[in-house]
């Protein structure tokens, strides 16, 4: 379930109005956009902009990016975005780290839908007027090259039909890849990236089932292995996205310094989706609420910002 | 007594692509048992068997049944919706192994980037998985790498062309092509890579700086790996590579698998780049397509055909 809290009609233009008033003049009154931005979903959001534009002949985005700064303006600027932009900002952001992130790259394969992750290929191409798989063929290499572009490329079936005599002799497959300490066999990147997610679920158990162990225990080898690290992460999130995503929450909250960028995208890509059992599952987890890990990390405009996200009542 | 001009007649009504319907009607259909039977000892589709009976050929007969399908076939075909079309000549590819190989790349990169994903979803509906899971589970040679990564392009197809990259890529290929012996240049990553992930222009590009750096055009040099070179044939020429299959199709002595190229090639091009592809077989061949066809094939099928092809004029 979302986390974000957003009223039934608010009228745009009217929004419209009071972002102006809170941008204009003298500094930026933060709480206002907080308020607002913070309590609209996607379609609203939209709305807002266009009648900004409407009204005032510019580009609310644009002038939020000069109005605000630091990790409150990256948090505010994709939140604004249309989700599919948003993530093909993401994606491009993360190929262009001198480490690629491949934790973005892997979420929008297996967690994403094909449909989702193929509206975040077209809007990669309408922003940067090249395709999202030649960006990350160019900018990656080796056997993390191999299967992120793999899993950037494939279209999923996504149906629910599956066969469970491929799932156990794939489930075979792999372990005799494991077995032969062979991690990065072809047949490893082509069951983990070309299956269905129904279909990989039921090789994963089959695999727990013959061999006694989750799969993902297996792949351990060298912890600097970049490639087997995104291997893992690939069988964790179509195994369960939302524990997954917690984990990622739990990282960037206990790294030393709190990894904002981690933290921010899990907030601001879930928060109309599945935020609200993400924050279950953390307290579970941590006996402390997420609002209240966050408030204890991060401070001033970004830390209301993520509150408000996370369904902190006004 | 059947006269030998009916006699050839009604051969050449059985030989070639589809049956001549008509002509089978009027003169079979007319015809006295004595004249049949002339025939029968006249023609190579019967053989006197030794219980004193002329006998049909079973090769022929199983060439006929063929041969009338022929247009059932091609009326199905065209009739599809274009991504089940696509979905079930990759699939058909793929079940009949290498010697289909060439449908795959075909497919892969002569269609736009909807079109391809059109396929990709019409072939989830019709088989429940995803092209690119069967052809890298069915295609285990050096081929697969390229393959799987052909089915999954999703190219860019605007106008901005990056000629740095171009030119360094154009490099790349060349080294690839020059390092051939020591490896495939079909399993080089990089190859791969920049065949299946750069848009149509771009690689229009690099083909052009290809030929200034490395002196061949690339088509030539990479020729002794026929996937290869279909792959590039279909990215910057498709219509040599049409007019090639069409070449091999509309042969006699070929296989059944290479005589559905022809149907295939007209069907799936009549509304996309026919016009390139007639002008190119008249170039190669000296005669029209139309002739060859109005030459070698019969009755429904040849008019279903010449209809196609007149399309767009």
């Amino acid at each position: 379930m979302a986390s974000l809290i957003a009223p039934e009609n608010p009228s745009p233009v009217a929004d419209a109005e009071a972002i102006r008033k809170a941008v204009q003049g003298w500094g930026t009154d933060e709480k206002a956009i907080i308020s607002i931005m913070g309590h609209r979903n996607a379609v609203q959001r939209k709305l807002i902009r266009q009648a900004y534009e409407e009204t005032y002949q510019e580009d609310l985005i644009k002038r939020l990016e000069s109005e605000l700064s630091g990790h409150f303006e990256k948090a505010v600027f994709r939140w604004v975005l249309d989700p599919a932009d948003r993530d093909a900002v993401l994606a491009n952001v993360a190929m262009k780290q001198s480490k690629v992130d491949y934790h973005v790259i892997v979420e929008l394969s297996c967690i994403y839908s094909p449909e989702e992750l193929l509206a975040v290929k077209r809007a990669y191409q309408a922003r940067f007027k090249r395709s999202m798989e030649e960006d990350l063929a160019s900018h990656t290499s080796g056997d993390l090259g191999k299967f992120l572009v793999a899993l950037v490329g494939i279209y999923r079936y996504d149906g629910d039909e599956i066969d469970p005599r491929l799932a156990k002799s794939e489930a075979n497959v792999l372990h005799n890849a494991i077995k032969e300490k062979i991690f990065n066999h072809e047949e490893v990147i082509r069951i983990v990236s070309t299956r269905s997610k129904a279909q990989l679920m039921a090789t994963y158990n089959r695999y727990k089932d013959e061999y006694d162990t989750t799969i993902t225990k297996h792949l351990v080898d060298d912890p600097a292995d970049q490639y087997l690290a995104a291997v893992r992460t690939a069988i964790r999130c179509v195994n369960d996205p939302k524990k997954y995503y917690e984990k990622v929450i739990r990282n960037a909250l206990n790294k030393p310094g709190t990894d904002e960028d981690a933290l921010t995208r899990v907030i601001v890509t879930r928060a109309e989706k599945d935020l609200k059992e993400i924050k279950e599952l953390y307290y579970k987890r941590n006996s402390v609420s997420l609002d209240h890990a966050v408030a204890k990390e991060t401070s001033g405009d970004y830390e209301a910002f993520l509150l408000t996200l996370l369904g902190k009542e006004d | 007594m059947a006269g030998s001009h009916e006699v050839d007649t009604l051969t050449k009504a059985f030989s070639g692509f589809g049956v001549d319907e008509k002509t089978l009607i009027s003169i079979l259909g007319k015809w006295h048992p004595d004249q049949t039977k002339t025939f029968r000892k006249g023609t190579q589709f019967f053989i006197q068997d030794e219980r004193l009976f002329e006998r049909w050929v079973d090769k022929h007969v199983e060439q006929l049944k063929r041969e009338f399908l022929r247009f059932k076939g091609a009326v199905v075909l065209w009739t599809m919706h274009p991504w089940e079309r696509d979905a079930r000549l990759i699939k058909d590819a793929l079940i009949d192994g290498p010697k289909s190989y060439n449908v795959v790349v075909e497919i892969g990169c002569t269609r736009s980037s909807e079109e391809l994903l059109g396929a990709r979803r019409a072939y989830h509906s019709l088989y429940d998985r995803s092209i690119e899971e069967d052809v890298a589970s069915s295609v285990t040679g050096v081929e697969r790498k390229l393959f799987v990564a052909l089915v999954s392009s999703y190219r860019y197809e605007g106008p901005k062309v990056n000629e740095e990259t171009a030119k360094s890529e154009a490099k790349t290929l060349c080294n690839a092509v020059k390092n051939a012996a020591k490896k495939n240049p079909m399993e080089e990553e990089e190859v791969v890579r920049i065949l299946s992930t750069r848009s149509k222009l771009h690689l229009k590009s690099v083909f052009k700086h290809y030929k200034e750096m490395c002196g061949k055009d690339i088509e030539e040099d990479v020729a002794p790996h026929l996937s290869l070179k279909h792959t590039v044939q279909c990215l910057s020429t498709p219509q040599t590579y049409f007019v090639k299959v069409l070449d091999e199709a509309i042969n006699p002595d070929a296989d059944e698998n290479t005589k559905e190229g022809l149907t295939r090639v007209i069907v799936t091009r009549a509304d996309v780049d026919m016009k390139a592809i007639k002008e190119e077989y008249h170039k190669q061949n000296g005669i029209t397509l139309i002739e060859k066809i109005e030459h070698m094939a019969n009755g429904n099928f040849k008019d279903f055909l010449l209809t196609l092809l007149a399309r767009g004029e």
